[in-house]
């Protein structure tokens, strides 16, 4: 069940290539098995943080300061485009971030990330540009507040942006929802609909069982 | 005032619908829940120490493909892999799961054996642990790839809360030039629209071209759609689609069969549907695609030069365009073919099925792959493989020095080892040439089965319309 996101000012890390997808934000061979979650944090952009030989990339956003303790990611367009794998959102998160915001992003990223209390805002790109150029501008030092409650982003120089975003997933992230629980909740509503599905499309329910 | 006519997607959508959450969310009822090694056995797990049971175990089936070794024997499958193998069998035989195991027919990859068994039909729901799950759209499924969380809301209460998507619909129109398929196609729309240009679609793919291609070009067509950005594609189903459900194992039977066919000829947009965007395709003007960047829509004609970052002014696209280059090593401006690669990988859930395997052996025959260069046919089901050697593709195969191999993800994902080495050029007929994807600094050319084969023989990336016969 995640964590409650309500209202956080932090530092931001700009990373505005176009289309980052999931294999780059974690490399495949780091999710798999059971127990892996705890120890994703580190491999998080692996094949951009870290040279052939292992060491730090120093060239890579995240491994400078002040952006190493950046718990926003400000992004190009189409953030988190490709594969389904949660683990890329956990991995962001066991790095430390708490909210991406971008132009768009990849659809099964932006639903995986409410899942876990990460918020994706989405507002145009020439605000995003305009945050990535405040934050150059201050060298990082820049702060950016976002407040969930009332739907704005404040830029390091105070500009305010409103975003939009789904009421229910807003709610869900405010009070950190169990969606299982809420839905199981509905299970009679489930139940009266597969009776009535079994006589409206018996093929779907009797799979291979038919004589 | 009439109503305005309707989309596939609205009526699929519609008739799924268990309860309204908002005025566009809805909880809709889930038909087939497909798990893997990579994400089932988590998931099932995630469950149980929630204290839950499967709601529906009957409308759930699982196989491994992610994490198996594909060499023969399934040889050095890493221990991982077969800790999750393990786990799968254990956890679906306590839930009551079917598990198609491996060295069973039906066992492959997901996207490949649920149309193949029938488990995917025209109207039905799908989804699974895998953003590929579009794949099952070309037979007219609503179907759409779902994180861990959503898994184990689907195990749980066998139904997911969805926003409704908005609608594109793409027309491919006009007559296939000879020795173009459908992956050049989905390739050449996506270099058209870009790899964000569905983001936040589902798309209907329709128009004289995509009627006339068979059923299993339709599901490489859909598989692509997440490469689009769109995380659901669909084809609407017709004649050819029933004949190619018709007897298969968990299709529908006798007088079921009739009832089925007559509710999804019902499916089809009507004519009058409005779509939020539409795209047309002119299919006469598609060379043979292939990708030089790191990016599907990094796509070129196999006619056409690498692309120069100076030659653009944007500097954010200049930047990109560089990066790719640097990554792939390759010099703007040289042409496509002619480039050496060193591997060549023909199977995933794109391009694995019996088709694709008989377009690679029909250039592959009585040729040899070039020195130098390992060539790998995997192909994509248990079924496939027994099928393609009751044809004696292995032997084609074989004899021009292709490794014939087991079914399952291998060299698609490079999550069991089969990973391609660093700095490594590779052509594959799978669907992301990420950095990394095919292993770490392994550089990916994504092409068509027969132009692939054509690579593995010529050495380098090769027009397949000269070695056409
Ligand atoms: S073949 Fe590749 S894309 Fe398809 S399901 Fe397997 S890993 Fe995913």
């Amino acid at each position: 069940m995640p964590k409650p996101f309500g209202k956080l000012t932090a530092v931001a890390a700009p990373i505005m290539r176009s289309n980052i997808d999931t294999d780059v934000i974690i490399r495949i061979e780091r999710l798999v098995g059971n127990g892996i979650r705890g120890s994703l944090g580190k491999w998080a952009f692996g094949s951009l943080r870290y040279l052939p030989d292992g060491s730090e990339n120093p060239e890579f956003i995240l491994n400078r300061a002040p952006y190493r303790e950046a718990e926003i990611l400000v992004t190009g367009p189409n953030f988190g485009c490709g594969s389904s794998r949660e683990g890329a959102v956990w991995a962001l998160q066991e790095r430390g971030i708490r909210a991406v915001i971008g132009s768009s992003f990849g659809d099964i990223f932006f639903a995986n990330c409410f899942q876990n209390g990460i918020l994706p805002v989405v507002v145009d790109k020439a605000i995003v540009d305009g945050l990535a150029a405040e934050i150059e501008l201050t060298q990082g030092a820049g702060r950016i507040g976002i407040d969930l409650e009332a739907q704005t982003i404040t830029s390091p120089t105070g500009k305010q942006h409103r975003f939009e975003i789904d009421p229910r997933r807003r709610a869900g992230l405010l009070e950190g929802l169990d969606e299982v629980a809420l839905t199981l909740q509905r299970d009679d509503e489930i139940r009266s609909f597969q009776a009535a599905d079994r006589n409206q499309r018996p093929w779907i329910h009797f799979a291979g069982k038919q004589s | 005032m009439e109503q305005p006519g309707r989309t596939m997607l609205a009526k699929i959508w519609d008739q799924h619908v268990i309860a309204r959450i908002s005025d566009d969310t809805d909880l809709l009822h889930v038909d087939r829940h497909l798990l893997h090694d990579l994400g089932g056995s988590r998931g099932l797990l995630d469950l149980k120490s929630r204290g839950l049971t499967v709601h529906n175990p009957e409308l759930t089936f699982a196989t491994p493909d992610h994490a198996i070794s594909t060499a023969h024997g399934r040889a050095g499958t890493i221990k991982i892999g077969l800790e999750l193998l393990t786990a799968l069998r254990v956890e679906t035989t306590a839930s009551g799961i079917r598990l198609f195991d491996i060295d069973e027919p039906g066992q492959g990859i997901v996207h490949v054996i649920g149309p193949e068994l029938g488990l995917s039909l025209p109207g039905c729901l799908i989804v699974c642990g895998d953003s590929h799950t579009c794949t099952h759209g070309g037979l007219g499924a609503l179907a759409f790839g779902i994180g861990s969380s959503e898994l184990t809301h689907v195990l749980a209460t066998q139904a997911l809360i969805q926003r409704r998507p908005k609608t594109m619909r793409v027309r491919f129109e006009g007559k296939l030039p000879p020795g173009i398929t459908a992956k050049d196609m989905i390739l050449a729309l996506i270099g058209h629209v870009g790899a964000a240009g569905g983001t936040g679609y589902a798309v209907e793919y329709a128009g004289s071209a995509i009627r006339d291609l068979p059923v299993e070009g339709r599901l490489t067509i859909c598989n692509l759609s997440i490469e689009l950005g769109a995380k659901i594609g669909m084809v609407a189903p017709d004649d050819k689609t029933f004949e190619y459900i018709r007897g298969r194992v968990y299709a529908p039977q006798g007088e079921m069969w009739a009832q089925a066919v007559e509710a999804w000829r019902r499916l089809p947009s009507d004519p009058d549907a409005v779509f939020d965007r539409e795209v047309v395709i002119d299919v006469a003007g598609i060379e043979p695609q292939v990708t030089w960047g790191i990016s599907p829509e990094h796509v070129i004609g196999i006619d056409g030069h690498i692309p120069d970052p100076q030659a653009t002014s944007d500097p954010e696209r200049r930047a990109a365009l560089q990066t790719a280059l640097d990554y792939m090593g390759l010099e703007a401006g040289a042409p496509i073919a002619g480039t050496p690669v060193n591997w060549v990988f023909i199977g995933s859930c794109t391009n694995s099925r019996l088709s694709d395997l008989r377009a690679a052996a029909e250039i592959a025959r009585g040729r040899k792959v070039a020195p130098g260069v390992r060539a790998w046919i995997v192909p994509g089901s248990e079924t496939v493989k027994r099928d393609a050697v009751a044809e004696g593709l292995d032997k084609i195969f074989t004899e021009a020095g292709f490794e014939w191999r087991e079914p399952g993800c291998s060299m698609c994902l490079a999550a069991n080892g089969e990973t391609v080495a660093p700095g490594q050029r590779s052509v594959s007929t799978s669907n992301r040439n990420f950095i990394g994807r095919q292993g770490p600094r392994a550089r990916t050319h994504l092409a068509s089965p027969a132009s692939a084969a054509a690579a593995a023989i010529a050495g380098a990336i090769a027009d397949v319309r000269t070695m056409e016969r």
